[in-house]
């Protein structure tokens, strides 16, 4: 089991800040075009985190022109470019899918927000 | 045809540099001593037997302590025998390293397979099982269906698909491809998965 944390420790990021379920995060992507490269952000509610260690995702809701829009990120990726804590929320659950159910003002609410 | 012996470690995932997300295997693989060269003057053919994993002089009986000493090798738990020697020392006690192998190489891995116990022939043999639980058949759902015909030949065949004790036997998957060589640790990452259990040994040999 150490071996396999000295594999994932080659390429687990340090500079990823903490954050939990929640918080609302701007997630700065690296998106390559052709030969170009962008960034492109997604700034959004944490609704969940996934797993540990160098396996472990975490997922963004946003509201985009009244659509809800998921984005699930795997926390090492090095596509993240950086991610900013914009808000803490506050939460009394570990998963906040109950969010999708709710209207804009009431995630508002909920996350404190 | 070189190659090396090592031991499961596990699972994980990397990141390329495109940033897409590969599922590995980790392997502990070598260092290997060579514990007999086989020469075609001799025995027939060209090989090299390396040994893999140290252990207890006590736990080894007479034999192979006389196989080993004659090597100037400690003992080992596994020991496997790769044809030629191209790549491997041909030199009784000589070191094999994972340094052998570089990112990008295309290998075989070959071990033995978790043990399933008795299974039926939908998990054994791919079987489609026999229908649904409708117009009074409740329980023919993974059976296997007929086995033979009746007056002729009386008999079932030889080889016949049925249940019976699936896996723990030799599994070979080929052209897996090397991810990353960890040489300070002995690690080898492979892309993809590989037989056998955690901490079972595999041989891993080098294509080309």
């Amino acid at each position: 089991m150490e071996k396999i944390k000295l594999v994932d420790a080659t390429q687990m990021r340090s500079d990823i800040p903490a954050f939990k379920p929640g918080d609302t995060v701007n997630v700065h992507v690296r998106v390559v075009e052709g030969d170009k490269e962008r960034v492109q952000q997604f700034q959004g509610v944490v609704i969940s985190k996934h797993g540990s260690g160098m396996n472990s995702t975490f997922t963004v809701r946003k509201m985009s022109d009244g659509v809800g829009v998921e984005r699930i990120f795997p926390t090492h990726s090095p596509r993240i470019a950086k991610i900013e804590l914009v808000k803490g929320g506050r939460s009394r659950r570990a998963k906040l899918f109950y969010l999708r159910k709710l209207a804009a003002k009431a995630v508002h609410q909920k996350t404190g927000a | 045809m070189s190659g090396i012996l090592g031991k499961k470690i596990g699972m994980t995932s990397l990141f390329n540099e495109k940033g897409e997300s590969i599922p590995c295997t980790v392997i502990e693989a070598g260092p290997c001593f060579v514990t007999q060269v086989k020469t075609k003057d001799r025995d027939g053919y060209d090989a090299v037997q390396l040994g893999f994993e140290p252990k207890r002089e006590r736990l080894v009986n007479k034999p192979l302590q006389g196989h080993f000493a004659k090597a100037k090798a400690k003992p080992v738990r596994f020991v496997r025998e790769f044809r030629g020697s191209n790549g491997i020392p041909a030199e009784l006690g000589a070191e094999v390293r994972v340094d052998l192998f570089h990112q990008g190489d295309v290998v075989n891995v070959t071990g033995r397979s978790k043990g399933r116990g008795f299974q039926g022939v939908v998990k054994r043999h791919h079987f489609g099982g026999v229908g649904m639980t409708t117009h009074g058949a409740s329980d023919r759902v993974r059976a296997p269906g007929s086995i033979g015909a009746s007056s002729f030949p009386s008999r079932v065949f030889k080889g016949t698909r049925m249940g019976g004790r699936m896996g723990f036997e030799q599994v070979t998957i080929r052209n897996l491809r090397v991810v990353k060589v960890i040489p300070e640790s002995n690690l080898l990452i492979i892309k993809g998965s590989i037989p056998g259990a955690i901490n079972s040994y595999v041989q891993i040999v080098k294509q080309g």
